[in-house]
């Protein structure tokens, strides 16, 4: 395999992982509070469809953006509503979620463009542009890191820069602020949130607004910039692959990035069967590749790998006690 | 301490649930500019309103009791079993496997042998994550997930790599042979004289479903194997007193939900398909869950969930025949009652409660 | 003082559950700077009225009034404002934080977690000169023990300038050393001005640490007198509501042969320590061994060992034969048809299942019993029938095993329980905590049939943490301290004082020189 393959195969890793990254934070600031998502995968659909939708009646993909995030955070709050204000199962209201998600899109889809549940595709100003940063084709020409800066580092569209800062941020609001403090604690042991004062309901709707607010962007990434439009069922798994990033990453900020970066660059492997093909000397099965990531989490869950521990209040409505 | 009589518990609050639900599915359709109450009878005229609509009706009601019975019994044992789709999905494997490799000389012998792979292998695909989590500590939700997905592509392997009859692209394995063919519902109640619409999905299959019914009934509520299970669902600790089994029960709720599961596909590989195609289950598995919240986990609750989906899957297939609302709409019900029957419940519980409180004290 | 307002009052308080009244028109005054202990027994109210004062629940009616001033207390944020803190039984830390962590935790200055946390270190040092409340600040909260853990929670507290401390059973988890020092701790919070409320329902700690003294009993407050002006005796009896019968009526022991043999018994639970150090105890036929202890000591590992619920190492016989104490027989069924049976220390998450009829529960561990089978299926017809006659034998009320387990109360749940093991006709009966949440009535009822499966010649193994319960009952005493055994007593050569020092990990030296 030669350098620029390489590159090429490093470029579509950072497309492909972008949106697991973000539906993986989303999963984590949820997840770290105290409330199981299993409706990245839902909120990411709807994401994706109302941002290709708005993007495509008004042509502005900002404003596709907004009302991508703006589905995306009404199911988290219907979530919330579920499994914070009624005590509800949390993995129910999650599957739920991922099945409106993919029947209300389509249904809203099929009668607003009349195209089988696409949306038109999107042109100019309705897609993110890619972004060249600063001295990409001035360094082109030095060895070895200049073709990586041009290729793998710039040209990507503003959400994929924007999901790789947010690694440190979460890092930084989760471990050095007073909202992660608490918000750490409501998933661990909300009662002791709760006896200090601080409402776990607020911080739990504050976690699943953030987890909205992430998946939006993933799903409107995946529907205005990976993609150019809407097409059924787009989110194809992501949101089950970023739940499996998740426990792969222990539900840490920069784990989370290794891990998705690793799932995307599997994806972005079984892209390009050939070049494993001459690399390995031996055919791999499109197949394996596809299933590698669940394959893995299976693995890691099953504790071979180190052990994963989910914050310790998961899944429990909090309900008070004396 | 009651504080709602019974029958508010098992027929009130899911009824109220269930009309939530509905509502709310109507206010969709008003939404993308079609009329509920026209789009209802639709619904009822093509799934209910002939020998026809009911053939089909009962072929995926058929479906649903096996995924439904399996997520319930799972329930039972305090397991959240989501990979009945991946399970369905083996059991079909199964079932190609025994129909396409042992010349079977009679559709009676293909059945059994056909039942007892696909059971198996679903019960498989159970057992696995089962194990993980009796004995590793991983949660079923997760693994019972991931399982969907590898299952996905493992089949597609087979069907592509292994299965496939040579210069056909189809992924699809070759066609059963005809000793293997299951006698329709039509076949059998044109044989005793009603007449019944031929050409329609639904078979034999449908009387294994009742059966099974009756026998996760029996099973539950009157065995032993039933009496741990349902103990071990209720607490865990009380089970290990008692000297239940874990690990035991865990493997064996989900081997018999994974066998449940992997039973459907008695329904649509053999009795329908008659072959081997991607993505047979088609969602079934996951209505399972609908279902089996809607029927209160329980066989007969169960078997009325079932023939409600199955009403709302043809029912929805005439829709998008002859108006503009996609199929999809089903899924969106069915989101919906997940939702009000499941997550929800304590919405409507917490009010319902607190008027009966109110009239007792009043009385 | 007279000038003074109260620091804390509250007037004509009711809250109710249902159709259960926890608490009825309750009022206290508590003067600042002194110790009020709130006694009662289980199921009282107390802990229903504390929670109220700390807003976890709203009352029916009733105003609280914190230095003169009405003072609405809604939720938790309005207590602590209030100036008021609480340190529950179970306690409300983190456990993978720290305690520096966790003792900003709502307390934050600013939105930087920087800040907050030096400024926490500096006060914490502080306090701990002030009150003996040493903590390593940077120490996770799983890996210090409980009476750290408290200490913790005092510290919670008083960063947030607490000046009513209540403390809900604090001593319920802690050896009497850790107890001492507790109590020395809130003598000095006292001295500083602090006032401090003591829910208890051990009358040794009223006595010793309170100045006033409130009793509770079925959610009413039955008095407040000064401690000083009271005696234990008549403490016991508010508590109660009649004399209490301190010794069951009972013939002396007249133990037969060895039928259990328990020798060097280790247990190392599932964080890798120690629970169980090599004990060594025997129990004849015909008697009934007391285990002595407080909560936590190893006493509950060892029932559960017993039971089949937990493994061990070193060596059980039963009837001569030893047990399976790791492999496939060591669960409880097994241990069942060795002729064990087990009443455990927590019925409603161990003994019952409260979701399921009572008539099924009565077959809960047994249910692989012929009588209770017919072919496939299980014999619902004998189930009931059986369940309708120990309904009868053991006066279980409401006399309707249709009924689901969750809807009797404490005593007829034990009841059920007991009916079950006892006429198994088991060799050797384990009991833990038999009368624990158990209306007084019941507990003589309990007590007898105890007494009475004793007489039939049967080895009996009783656990309990009421020192009271193992004096009257128990034939022999065994006292378990840090999962080895501090000796064995008679009861009529023993009391409650000595019983308490070796509770307390003191030996014999020790014990005299105090």
């Amino acid at each position: 395999m030669d350098y620029l393959t390489l590159l090429q195969i490093l470029d579509s890793t950072l497309r492909l992982a972008t949106p697991l990254l973000l539906a993986c934070l989303a999963g984590l600031f949820s997840e770290r509070g105290g409330i199981f998502d299993i409706g990245l995968e839902g909120k990411m659909l709807a994401a994706a469809f109302f941002s290709a939708a708005t993007a495509a009646v008004t042509g502005s993909v900002w404003l596709g953006l907004l009302a991508g995030i703006t589905a995306s955070m009404v199911l988290s709050g219907l979530h919330g509503l579920a499994s914070i204000t009624f005590r509800g199962n949390q993995l129910i209201s999650g599957v739920a979620i991922n099945f409106l998600a993919a029947g209300i899109t389509v249904l809203v889809g099929q009668s607003w463009f009349k195209l089988g549940g696409r949306t038109p595709p999107l042109m100019g100003g309705g897609r993110f542009e890619e972004i060249t940063l600063p001295f990409a084709d001035a360094l082109r020409d030095l060895p070895l890191i200049g073709p990586f800066y041009a290729e793998v580092i710039s040209g990507h569209t503003i959400l994929v820069y924007v999901a790789l800062l947010c690694v440190p941020l979460s890092w930084y609001v989760l471990f050095r602020t007073r909202f992660g403090l608490r918000l750490r604690a409501v998933g661990e042991n909300p009662a002791a949130v709760d006896t200090a004062g601080v409402s776990v309901i607020g911080l739990r709707f504050a976690a699943v607004a953030i987890c909205g607010l992430l998946c939006g962007m993933a799903g409107a990434y995946l529907a205005t910039g990976l993609g150019a439009g809407f097409v059924k069922d787009m989110s194809a798994g992501r949101g089950f692959i970023a739940l499996a990033a998740l426990i792969f990453a222990k539900w840490r900020p920069w784990y989370a990035l290794y891990a998705t970066l690793l799932f995307g660059f599997l994806q972005a492997v079984a892209l390009r069967p050939d070049v494993l093909e001459t690399m390995l000397q031996f055919k791999i099965q499109v197949q394996l590749l596809d299933a590698l990531p669940y394959i893995l989490t299976v693995v890691i869950l099953a504790g071979f790998v180190g052990k994963a521990i989910p914050p310790r209040a998961g899944g429990e409505p909090y309900v008070k006690e004396r | 301490m009651q504080v709602i009589p019974r029958w508010a518990d098992i027929v009130l609050i899911p009824a109220i649930n269930l009309f939530l639900a509905f509502f709310i599915s109507g206010l969709v359709i008003l939404a993308i500019g079609e009329d509920p109450f026209e789009a209802l009878k639709l619904m009822v005229d093509g799934a209910l309103g002939s020998t026809y609509g009911w053939g089909f009706t009962l072929y995926y009601a058929t479906n649903f009791i096996f995924t439904g019975l399996a997520v319930a019994v799972a329930f039972h044992a305090a397991l959240f079993n989501i990979g009945g789709e991946g399970q369905a999905a083996l059991g079909g494997l199964g079932v190609a496997l025994m129909c396409l490799f042992i010349p079977w000389p009679h559709w009676t012998i293909a059945l059994i042998a056909a039942s007892f792979g696909a059971a198996a292998f679903g019960a498989l695909w159970a057992t696995i994550p089962a194990y993980l989590q009796a004995k590793r500590g991983s949660h079923v939700v997760i693994t019972t997930i991931m399982f969907n997905f590898i299952a996905a592509a493992l089949l597609n392997y087979v069907l592509v790599n292994l299965l496939r009859p040579a210069g056909t692209m189809d992924p699809a394995s070759a066609k059963f042979p005809d000793a293997a063919s299951l006698p329709t519902l039509s076949d059998m109640l044109n044989a005793i004289g009603i007449p019944f619409a031929a050409r329609t999905p639904a078979n034999i299959t449908l009387i294994i479903a009742l059966i099974a019914c009756v026998a996760v009934y029996y099973l539950i509520w009157r065995t032993k194997l039933g009496y741990q299970l349902r103990a071990f669902g209720k607490s865990e600790p009380a089970a290990r007193y008692a000297g239940i089994s874990s690990v035991k029960i865990i493997m064996i709720a989900m081997a018999i939900s994974g066998g449940l599961a992997g039973l459907m596909a008695i329904n649509n590989v053999m009795g329908e398909a008659e072959r081997l195609i991607l993505n047979s289950v088609e969602g079934a598995g996951f209505i399972g869950i609908a279902v089996a919240l809607m029927g209160r986990s329980h066989p007969f609750g169960v078997l009325l969930a079932a023939i409600l989906f199955g009403f709302l899957y043809q029912g929805g297939a005439e829709l998008a025949l002859w108006t503009s609302i996609p199929r999809d709409l089903v899924v969106v019900i069915q989101a919906l009652v997940i939702l009000f029957t499941g997550a929800l419940d304590g919405m409507v519980r917490a009010p319902v409660e607190r008027i009966f409180l109110m009239m007792r004290k009043g009385a | 003082m007279n000038g003074l307002a109260p620091a804390i009052e509250l007037k004509g308080i009711s809250k109710a559950f249902g159709p259960v009244q926890a608490n009825k028109d309750i009022s206290i005054r508590v003067m600042p700077g002194t110790i009020h202990g709130i006694i009662g027994e289980n199921g009282a109210g107390k802990s229903t009225l504390m929670s109220i004062l700390y807003g976890f629940y709203k009352a029916d009616a009733g105003d609280v009034f914190i230095s003169g001033q009405k003072t609405a207390i809604p939720d938790s944020q309005a207590a602590i404002a209030a100036g008021i803190g609480m340190v529950f039984q179970h306690f409300k830390l983190v456990e993978n934080f720290t305690v520096l962590e966790n003792v900003i935790l709502g307390a934050e200055d600013g939105a930087r977690l920087g800040p907050s946390l030096s400024k926490a270190r500096k006060q914490l040092t502080q306090l701990a000169a002030d009150y003996e409340l040493n903590v390593d600040p940077d120490a996770l909260i799983e890996n210090i023990g409980v009476g750290m853990q408290q200490r913790v929670e005092i510290l919670k507290a008083l960063y947030r300038e607490a000046d009513i401390l209540i403390l809900d059973e604090p001593t319920g988890v802690l050896t009497p050393a850790e107890a001492d020092h507790l109590f020395r701790i809130l003598e000095g919070l006292k001295a500083q001005g602090k006032t401090i409320i003591l829910i208890t329902h051990k009358l040794r700690e009223i006595m010793e640490v309170t100045d006033t003294v409130s009793v509770m009993r079925r959610g009413e407050m039955t008095a407040t007198v000064k401690t000083s002006e009271t005696s234990p005796q008549e403490l016991a009896e508010l508590m109660v509501g009649r004399k209490v019968l301190l010794r069951v009526d009972k013939k002396p022991a007249e133990p037969k042969d060895m039928v259990l043999e328990v020798d060097n018994l280790e247990v190392v639970d599932s964080k890798g320590v120690k629970r169980l150090k090599g004990i060594s105890l025997n129990v004849r036929a015909g008697e009934i061994l007391g285990i002595a202890g407080v909560a936590g000591n190893g006493q509950s590992e060892l029932l559960e060992v017993l039971g089949g619920v937990r493994t061990a190492t070193g060596m059980i016989r039963v009837n001569g034969q030893p047990l399976d104490l790791t492999g496939k027989l060591s669960d409880g069924r097994s241990r069942r048809e060795r002729g064990i049976a087990h009443v455990p220390e927590d019925r409603q998450r161990e003994g019952l299942i409260m979701d399921f009829a009572a008539w099924e529960n009565v077959a809960f561990g047994y249910h692989h019993e012929d009588e209770y089978n017919a072919g496939l299926l299980m014999d619902q017809a004998a189930l009931k029938e059986d369940a309708a006659g120990k309904f009868t034998r053991f006066d279980v009320r409401p006399d309707n095993p249709m009924l689901e387990a969750k809807n009797f109360s404490g005593g007829n749940q034990q009841k059920i329980v007991l009916a079950r093991e006892i006429e198994r006709n088991p060799d050797l009966l384990l009991v833990g905590q038999p009368t624990r949440g158990v209306d007084i009535g019941a507990i003589e009822f309990i007590h007898q049939r105890i007494v009475e499966l004793r007489d039939a010649g049967k080895a009996i193994l009783l656990v309990s943490v009421e020192l009271e319960e193992i004096l009257s009952l128990s034939d022999r005493i065994a006292v378990i301290f840090d999962g080895q055994m501090m000796g064995e007593r008679l009861p009529s050569e023993t009391d409650e004082k000595e019983l308490g020092l070796m509770m307390a990990g003191m030996t014999g030296q020790e014990r005299e020189a105090s």
